[in-house]
């Protein structure tokens, strides 16, 4: 079960009217190392981790959604108010011939999302490796955001989910040590 | 501080088609180095951590874009 804050977990502002960038943002919507793949796959291989490291998983996956929320919201504000023009001039016809101007879950590239791009292989190790490439690979997609606009305020919000992919790479890193540790470690009484 | 980039000298041919770009860089950021987390490390104050989006200093990774691609090899 869940509770809803009806507020982002970090201010989303865009000063920049830029309808191409938006198209750029939704490789962390609906890409392979997206907010919305990240949720998904931390959240369905919690049930079947070591008991120390599903709370772990629980938190970070939530946290994953809130962070799709912002960049939905970046797309939004981005899109919004561009015409039909605007958004084919920023490589959006395909999205708009298809949806309107309604969010979808697909890459930058406008290749739907699928749930291929996530695994869940039930050996510890191997997912808790898996979630740390995925923090990698989410940090390296928020750089290249960074770089490709201008807009000071959008890398703002860009930059603090960057450092959140640093805190979850290192959270995975320390459950690999957890987990490492549990067979041998000697107790005193 | 110590930096958080890394760098790199590519092979550059006489042959390339383009101008090219003598350095390179990518990123090594704390999580690498930090292993298990210390306890008690010191932590930014509330409105600091916040905005940084971590609450320890040891953890914060500033990211003013790439350098290979403004001007660094300058």
């Amino acid at each position: 079960m869940w509770i809803y804050e009806k507020k982002l977990q970090y201010p989303v502002r865009v000063s920049k009217c830029d309808p191409q960038m938006a198209k750029f943002l939704m490789e962390q919507y609906g890409g392979a190392d997206g907010e919305l793949a990240a949720a998904l796959r931390y959240l369905n291989q919690r049930y079947t981790i070591p008991d120390k490291v599903i709370g772990l998983l629980t938190d970070i996956g939530t946290e994953e959604f809130a962070h799709l929320e912002m960049i939905a919201t970046m797309v939004y504000k981005l899109t919004k108010d561009a015409t039909v023009e605007q958004l084919e001039a920023a490589g959006l016809g395909a999205h708009y011939a298809a949806h309107d101007k309604a969010l979808f879950y697909e890459n930058a590239a406008g290749v739907p999302w699928t749930a291929a791009y996530i695994q869940a292989k039930g050996d510890p190790i191997a997912d808790l490796y898996e979630d740390i490439a995925a923090e990698e690979k989410a940090r390296a997609t928020y750089q290249w955001l960074i770089d490709m606009t201008d807009d000071v305020d959008l890398q703002d919000s860009l930059r603090f989910l960057r450092e959140r992919e640093i805190v979850h790479s290192l959270r995975f890193r320390e459950a690999v040590e957890i987990l490492k540790e549990e067979q041998d470690r000697k107790k005193f009484f | 501080m110590y930096s958080q980039t890394r760098v790199y000298f590519p092979y550059v041919s006489p042959f390339d088609p383009c101008p090219p770009i003598r350095v390179k860089t990518f990123q090594v950021n704390p999580q690498l180095f930090i292993g298990f987390q210390p306890e008690n490390l010191p932590q930014f104050s509330p409105m600091e951590a916040l905005r940084h989006g971590v609450l320890w200093p040891a953890l914060y990774s500033p990211y003013a874009g790439r350098g290979d691609q403004e001007g660094l090899e300058g």
